[in-house]
């Protein structure tokens, strides 16, 4: 037994010392476990430190417990992540804001270990407290820790410093805002790539605080640098920045000061630097305006959809629909219809299946952006084309977005090829692919209406129900069958489904037969007392004489399962009898659930 | 100072030390598999068959002992891989170190990387020289107290202690590798690293274990069309979208990040025409590969064969700037030496601190060094018979044909069995380390 749990244990004896202060113990227990071998008990510990602090008093948290934990960097990451995260909510628990700055060195050297989400919780405490120090103390305490990281050995201390200048900027005094500056403008520079990564991920956050001036004179120039650094890996970072910062300009700024050098990205000889471009697309389009779009981003983006690296050309293809519909109104069909589209048309018979599918989950949002008869005549055929698209990770992606289609045209214009990809769907080689489409049948059948439903998909929904390939994909079909008699109401359902439910009762494999039962079970409750006690409660009944053990016990489940549904009487003097019956069965199993089930409907 | 190989008038190689036992009978689990030296040269790391990682720490050179400088001393051991099965494939996974390769450092613990046949680990290196001292519910002695008459809490308090060193692994990567790993190489990125098998080159971040992007993939659908493996493979020094990989066939590509993400695609294709004169049935297995590095400019590349080591200037593809016969006394032995499997040991090759000069190792416990300036080349032998510190280290020659003169030693004579496959030169100074079979041999130079 651990100290921790022996402290939980109310001790008799305990209260009987009556020289004892009994409120100690636990505390000295969580102590002494800061040290335990054992992680967990280590972590709990750490994660009751302000329990600890509290009993302490903030004069010796602040003179004992902080040194002391200043120097436990030695720990699992684990333990270090709760240690970041607590110290970031110490402020009343060392004295208030007066004394915040007994946080700094513990979070300090936190924030130079080599696990970056440990340092990155350490940055994350440290800007929570900073907004805890008053402007002189953050001045005498706070600033020179954020200088002794930017110029600390490792690079790790250094990474870390880009996180903090942006939050001690604002409330300092002019010429530490110099010299602020000049940190972030070193770290901009570092010879290592880490740094300069984290200094361009920081870039766009940096310039936010900074006066206009300062962003025209100091920001861009870094930017350009970090836009051009030799390192592949800096330069996509520098992307996001761009987008910051074009924010942050006035309009007649951006063409001379951040256009070429996004320009230059968006033709980077890297690929993944063209990807991240086309990642940001949409923020960058709206941080622009209008004009640069019409002007400049067009084509940038035709070019993206025509890239030779599929990554690209998929990350693109993902960005159709929203790049479509925030182009300037006045020109949106225009430019769809003569720069777009013929890039997506191309698209659609793409070699790469993730660029293929990548457009497929977009592709139907652009019948909203260009109404019905251009929806006709233009994207029809694409969607068409896509219904039979040999991967069937595209076919599904068009059939999962179709209520868009349905808004503009109706889902009649589809139908002919529709019914064919789900079919085949629902008769993939994979049973994820199955799944998927099992799941969004209730939906589907929403949409085609439950004539065209009972018309063609109906027994398909019934042949799920013996889907041999896994045991989620019965599950799902179970539940599908659920939602349909939801959508259809419970009339529907027993003209259609309950009779070729309960039909699967006979059949010679037990499996099966389980199958009525799992069915029963879920649609009790939405087809009512009436169809429940008239057509499957007879059949449970049936069943509770099955020669398989496993066929019996589930009838045990079954019947706690729909009991709800059922009236007083009929549990009673019809429920009852069988549970009993069961309950005597020579099966443990068999047994178990049956008495399970009489108290649970408490039938005893 | 760092220019040449020693022997001339410049400087000569000493003794300096030598690690391991000296037993006439080797155990298989000591026989070291592989040597490198950290990014300072501070810190020097061996694996061995028997999964172990030793790291040697520099001692600080101390004023009153002028003759010492800079003695190698165990800084830490630790078990890195141990043996395991794979019960699918019915397949033993043996723990030898095939590779270890350090981090740049990042903060005052080091990292490196080691792997097996299949698996990567990371491993980080620290110092502890504190201690907590100071319980509520024991006394100094470890007796419990009586948890009911705690009256005042103790919090625990840090006392100095000896230094104790810590190896810990911090990452395993594993599951990425159907064939044996040959390679890893960490990218001047500084997040990522790439690892290399008979057919497959994947890219990992230092981060991430639970997934890692295959690069170059050569197998072919059939594998009965198999013709080619990749034998080695390295990051740019610099560049960090660069990579090379060399083949079984003696070329090598050089493929580029940047422009694709799958890099089966070669930018660059590295390959001396065969002379048709020498042709003979070992051209092609001794023309394989068996470990290529870059110069640390980034300007050049070398890589070895059986016979020699090529230096290639990556701006030029169809021939190497340099060639450097190794042993070519035993073009006339290849016939027994495929019959013992020799032909097939595969030796590493390293360069020195300014790139101008480079080391490879050979049999008999021999090594050689080829001084690019001035085309010198020199054999060395490391043996326990000349193991005095300070000593001079004596030239050897092999007798090639003629008369043996005096000091020469027969190529019938030569000790097929002591080989010298890796070997590493410390980043900055001329300070050597062979591994001869279980045996480290540490060898510095003395200025003349």
């Amino acid at each position: 037994m651990s100290l921790q749990e022996l402290a939980k244990q109310p001790l008799a004896s305990k209260m009987a010392g009556a020289d004892s202060d009994d409120s100690l113990y636990p505390i000295a227990v969580l102590i002494d476990e800061l040290r335990n071998e054992d992680v967990q008990l280590r972590l709990n510990s750490i994660k009751k430190l302000s329990t600890i602090a509290l009993a302490l008093g903030v004069e010796r948290t602040r003179t004992e417990l902080l040194p002391f934990l200043t120097d436990t960097i030695y720990d699992e990451d684990e333990v270090l992540l709760a240690l970041a995260e607590q110290l970031g909510n110490f402020t009343m628990l060392v004295g208030g804001p007066e004394y915040v700055h007994c946080l700094l060195p513990p979070l300090e050297s936190l924030a130079t270990v080599e696990e970056t989400v440990v340092r990155d919780k350490a940055v994350e405490s440290l800007r929570k407290i900073s907004h805890e120090h008053s402007p002189v103390d953050l001045e005498v305490h706070f600033e020179p820790l954020v200088k002794r990281l930017a110029s600390g050995d490792w690079f790790t201390s250094r990474t870390s410093a880009c996180g903090l200048f942006s939050v001690c900027y604002p409330r300092v005094s002019s010429t530490v805002k110099a010299e602020i500056r000049q940190h972030f403008r070193t770290l901009c520079s570092d010879d290592t790539p880490m740094v300069r990564r984290a200094a361009a991920s920081k870039l766009g956050e940096f310039a936010k605080v900074l006066e206009l001036e300062y962003v025209k004179s100091d920001i861009i120039s870094l930017f350009t640098a970090l836009a051009s650094d030799e390192q592949d890996s800096v330069r996509l970072l520098a992307v996001e920045a761009g987008v910051s910062i074009a924010t942050l300009l006035p309009q007649e700024d951006l063409e001379a000061l951040v256009m070429p050098t996004l320009r230059q990205a968006a033709e980077d000889k890297s690929w993944r630097v063209r990807y991240m471009v086309a990642d940001k697309f949409s923020d960058l389009q709206k941080a622009v305006g209008p004009e640069i779009t019409k002007n400049d981003l067009v084509p940038a983006f035709q070019n993206l959809l025509k890239d030779c690296e599929a990554e690209v050309r998929a990350a693109a293809a993902n960005k159709v629909k929203e790049f479509c519909e925030n182009l300037p109104e006045d020109s949106r069909e225009t430019i769809i219809m003569t720069h777009i589209l013929p890039c997506v048309k191309e698209l659609v018979s793409d070699t790469n299946q993730h660029v293929k599918s990548a457009l497929a989950s977009v592709i139907m949002g652009l019948s909203t952006i260009l109404g019905k008869d251009n929806t006709i005549e233009h994207l029809l055929p694409l969607f068409l084309a896509q219904l039979k698209d040999e991967c069937p990770e595209v076919r599904l992606n068009i059939i999962s977005n179709l209520d868009c289609v349905n808004e503009v045209i109706g889902i009649r214009q589809l139908s002919q090829s529709l019914l064919p990809a789900i079919v085949e769907l629902a008769e993939d080689a994979k049973w994820r692919v199955r799944l998927a489409i099992i799941e969004y049948m209730p939906l589907l059948a929403g949409q085609l209406g439950v004539e065209f439903f009972d018309e063609k998909l109906n027994s398909l929904c019934m042949a799920w129900l013996v889907d041999h390939g896994s045991c989620y994909n019965v599950e799902a079909a179970t539940c599908n069958l659920m939602k349909l008699v939801e959508k259809f109401g419970a009339e529907w359902a027993q003209n259609t489904i309950v009779p070729k439910v309960l039909g699967m009762a006979n059949d010679p494999n037990y499996l099966h037969r389980m199958t009525t039962l799992f069915c029963i079970n879920a649609l009790s409750e939405v087809c009512g007392q009436e169809i429940t006690t008239k057509h499957m409660l007879p059949v449970v009944f049936k069943m509770s004489n099955d020669q398989v053990a496993n066929v019996r016990f589930n009838v045990a489940k079954s019947l706690q399962k729909i009991g709800p549904v059922l009236d007083s009487n009929c549990l009673q003097t019809e429920v009852k009898p069988v549970l009993e019956k069961l309950a005597s069965d020579q099966d443990m199993d068999v047994k178990y659930f049956a008495q399970e089930a009489i108290s649970v409907l408490s039938l005893a | 100072m760092m220019a040449g190989v020693g022997g001339g008038n410049d400087f000569q190689w000493c003794f300096s030390q030598v690690k391991g036992a000296i037993d006439e009978d080797v155990a298989e689990a000591d026989i070291i598999s592989t040597v490198e030296f950290n990014y300072s040269g501070e810190l020097l790391a061996t694996g061995d068959k028997g999964g172990r990682v030793v790291i040697f720490q520099r001692e600080q050179e101390s004023k009153n002992r002028l003759l010492s400088r800079g003695e190698y001393n165990v800084y830490s051991t630790f078990q890195s891989h141990e043996p395991e099965f794979d019960y699918l494939k019915s397949l033993e996974i043996e723990e030898k170190i095939n590779k270890i390769r350090w981090l740049p450092q990042q903060n005052a613990a080091h990292f490196l990387l080691s792997a097996n046949d299949k698996t990567i680990k990371l491993w980080k290196i620290s110092e502890r020289d504190k201690r907590a001292e100071g319980y509520n519910l024991k006394d100094e002695d470890g007796r419990l107290r009586d948890p009911f008459r705690i009256t005042t809490l103790r919090v625990p308090v840090l006392m100095p202690m000896d230094l104790m060193v810590e190896a810990s692994p911090r990452r395993i990567f594993a599951n990425a590798h159907t064939y044996h790993i040959n390679s890893i190489s960490v990218n001047s990125d500084y997040e990522t690293y790439l690892s290399a098998d008979d057919l497959r080159i994947n890219l990992w971040h230092l981060e991430i274990t639970d997934r890692s992007f295959n690069i170059v993939d050569i197998k072919p659908a059939n594998m009965e069309e198999l013709t080619e493996v990749i034998t080695a493979a390295e990051c740019h020094p610099h560049q960090c979208n660069v990579f090379v990989y060399s083949s079984s066939k003696g070329t090598i590509r050089l493929c580029d990040m940047r422009a694709a993400a799958l890099c089966d695609r070669h930018s660059k294709f590295f390959e001396e025409p065969e002379d048709p004169s020498s042709r003979s049935f070992f051209s092609e297995i001794i023309s394989s590969i068996s470990d290529v590095k870059f110069s640390h400019s980034g300007r050049y590349m070398m890589t070895r064969d059986y016979l020699s080591v090529k230096v290639w200037d990556l701006n030029m593809e169809n021939r190497p700037v340099e060639t450097y016969q190794v042993h070519e006394y035993l073009r006339s032995k290849l016939c027994s030496l495929y019959e013992n499997d020799c032909i097939f040991d595969k030796f590493e090759c390293c360069w020195n601190g300014s790139d101008s000069a480079i080391m490879t190792g050979s049999y008999n416990n021999f090594f050689r060094m080829f001084d690019r300036n001035t085309r010198r080349d020199i054999t060395l032998e490391a043996s326990r018979e000349n193991s005095k510190p300070r000593a001079m280290l004596k030239p050897r020659k092999v007798c090639t044909g003629g008369k043996r003169k005096k000091d020469e030693i027969s190529v019938d004579s030569l000790d097929f069995n002591k080989k010298i496959l890796h070997t590493a030169w410390h980043p900055k100074e001329n300070v050597i380390a062979v591994a001869a079979t279980n045996n480290l041999y540490i060898f510095q130079d003395k200025i003349n």
